[in-house]
């Protein structure tokens, strides 16, 4: 699902569960993260949930990072399925100029990029960001 | 004795809100407690009328100031059946509490080789401090392991003692798993092998019985704001022949008897360990917020958060795919637990969306979780005003939550 079948299907949603029930659907068609890869250096954050993240250069897009990650937790999988959406396939210089928050505001789900929501989205949003500040 | 619950609530302004279009049930006390409107208005008063800096001015508002933080603190000696003022300490909370008698009497005292005695369902809080001071002076730390229901044997404590333990220090309730400790009895064993005894209160404070002589220990720290007071205040209680004895924690203002370039000499107790301006309009709210707790009736507030408790125990347990965690026979009124198929994190997003507050996480006490290898667990603590239908809207959620995740 792209980024813009996501507004429009989020659209079409009136009940909040309706979008989790979408959200974690989301997460569940992730590509699978190696479990040999979920290790302490590729966690992002873990309170409240986990989050692992690796970077390896696009085979579907030349110059651009593609972005393997996964959650322990179904709600934060299916939210890492978004950020990916945003992120993935895309250059360094283009995952710099990207500002995540509105995306997820108009999806209605900022309080999940929210500062002390440790759900390691925030932080998984940073170290995209970072890690596409060294590839650039 | 009566226990009045639908008028308690009226006192607490937070329990009138809605959130996400459901009337709030907060259960996340053992986090930190709502505030009844008296504690929020004492804090107000102070700003509003006695803004001023305390032991310092000879003007009105100092002088009202002044005598109202104290008078707090008059309070908590009685909360805690205190000998005198000189053994209550102002602290920013349970943390700085234990830290302050690590870094003070810990440094001091250990020498390598020593041992501190810790029990597995310790809170970070107790045992970070001592880890830092176990680094620098070669003492070890020694951890008294818990059985499967949650509990701390006298015959595992006992085991461990020996004439190289200096310091014993133990939670009188367990965050994660609500479990009671029994402090008066480690209290008088680690005595009996010439230990001290410092205990973690954060979570006794607000429901057990607080008599810092009957406990038998050395030092007792708790937390305001889990006591229906504010946050960023609490209190170290210690022996006062102890804390005499003891190097200040940090130097500042208010804490000094005299300074001059070639030495400084110290305030007498407590102000010893109160550097710098504390939180005043806190302190002042806490004294209120024990006043108030102190007015209540124990023994009926007690029942009822163990039938609330006791409610919560036995729906969870009925549902299918629900685990409980911390199963201990005398319990404060905390309860974690597990949904089978769903991350505790899923499961507080989904009971937020119901307005039901808990808390997801481990708890800052990762070797409970460890030790029953799971990385998380949701929990659900009770306070003074919650009730049996608290719960019911809880399993509401939870039924919502197995549905979500096809486990209904």
């Amino acid at each position: 699902m792209t980024l813009d079948e996501l507004r429009e299907n989020f659209a079409f949603l009136d009940d909040w569960m309706d979008k989790y029930r979408m959200i974690i659907e989301l997460g569940q068609d992730l590509e699978p993260l190696p479990e040999e890869e979920k290790v302490r250096e590729n966690k992002v954050l873990g309170c409240q949930s986990q989050v692992w993240l690796v970077c390896r250069p696009s085979t579907e897009r030349e110059g651009a990072l593609h972005f393997v990650a996964d959650s322990d937790a179904h709600i934060v999988r299916g939210l890492v399925a978004i950020v990916l959406m945003i992120f993935d396939h895309k250059t360094p210089e283009e995952i710099q100029a990207i500002d995540a928050r509105p995306i997820f505001a108009e999806l209605g789900l900022d309080q999940h990029l929210s500062q002390g929501r440790s759900n390691g989205l925030l932080a998984m949003v940073k170290r995209i960001q970072s890690l596409a500040s060294l590839a650039a | 004795m009566s226990f009045d619950v639908a008028a308690l609530r009226a006192q607490f302004p937070a329990l009138e809100q809605r959130v996400n279009g459901r009337p709030l049930v907060y259960l996340d006390s053992a986090a930190t407690a709502l505030k009844p409107r008296r504690v929020i208005e004492a804090v107000e008063s102070v700003y509003a009328a006695d803004c001023a800096n305390i032991h310092r001015a000879v003007h009105a508002l100092s002088q009202r100031a002044t005598a109202r933080y104290e008078g707090a603190r008059d309070v908590a000696v009685r909360f805690l059946n205190a000998k005198s003022r000189a053994e209550v300490v102002y602290t920013r909370g349970t943390t700085e509490g234990i830290n302050l008698v690590a870094q003070t009497w810990g440094l001091e005292h250990l020498r390598e080789g020593d041992e501190i005695l810790l029990t597995e369902l310790e809170h970070h809080s107790n045992i970070v401090p001592w880890q830092l001071v176990a680094a620098r002076t070669g003492a070890k730390i020694v951890v008294v392991p818990i059985t499967d229901v949650g509990e701390v044997s006298l015959e595992d404590v006992e085991a461990r003692l020996s004439s190289r333990t200096k310091i014993v220090s133990v939670a009188h309730a367990s965050n994660a798993l609500g479990t009671v400790l029994p402090v008066k009895e480690i209290a008088e064993r680690a005595h009996a092998v010439g230990a001290i005894v410092v205990v973690d209160g954060a979570q006794g404070a607000p429901h057990l019985p607080v008599d810092v002589q009957a406990l038998g220990c050395d030092f007792y720290a708790f937390s305001g704001h889990k006591i229906y007071g504010p946050s960023g205040i609490g209190i170290l209680w210690g022996k006062e022949a102890l804390l005499d004895a003891m190097p200040p924690y940090q130097g500042g203002g208010d804490m000094i008897d005299h300074v001059s370039f070639s030495g400084s000499t110290w305030n007498e107790l407590p102000y010893k360990f109160e550097a710098g301006t504390p939180p005043i309009a806190s302190a002042i709210g806490l004294g209120e917020a024990l006043q108030f707790f102190m007015e209540l009736d124990h023994e009926a507030l007690f029942a009822h958060e163990q039938d609330v408790l006791a409610y919560a125990m036995e729906r969870l347990a009925s549902i299918p795919g629900v685990t409980l965690v911390g199963t201990a026979k005398q319990k404060v009124a905390v309860q974690s637990f597990l949904v089978e198929g769903a991350h505790p994190s899923d499961v507080g997003t989904i009971l937020d969306g119901f307005g039901v507050a808990v808390r997801t996480g481990h708890h800052c006490a990762q070797p409970v979780m460890e030790r029953f290898c799971i990385p998380a667990t949701a929990r659900a603590s009770f306070g003074l005003y919650n009730t049996r239908e608290d719960v019911d809207a809880l399993i509401e959620g939870l039924e919502q939550v197995q549905r979500l995740f096809g486990n209904a």
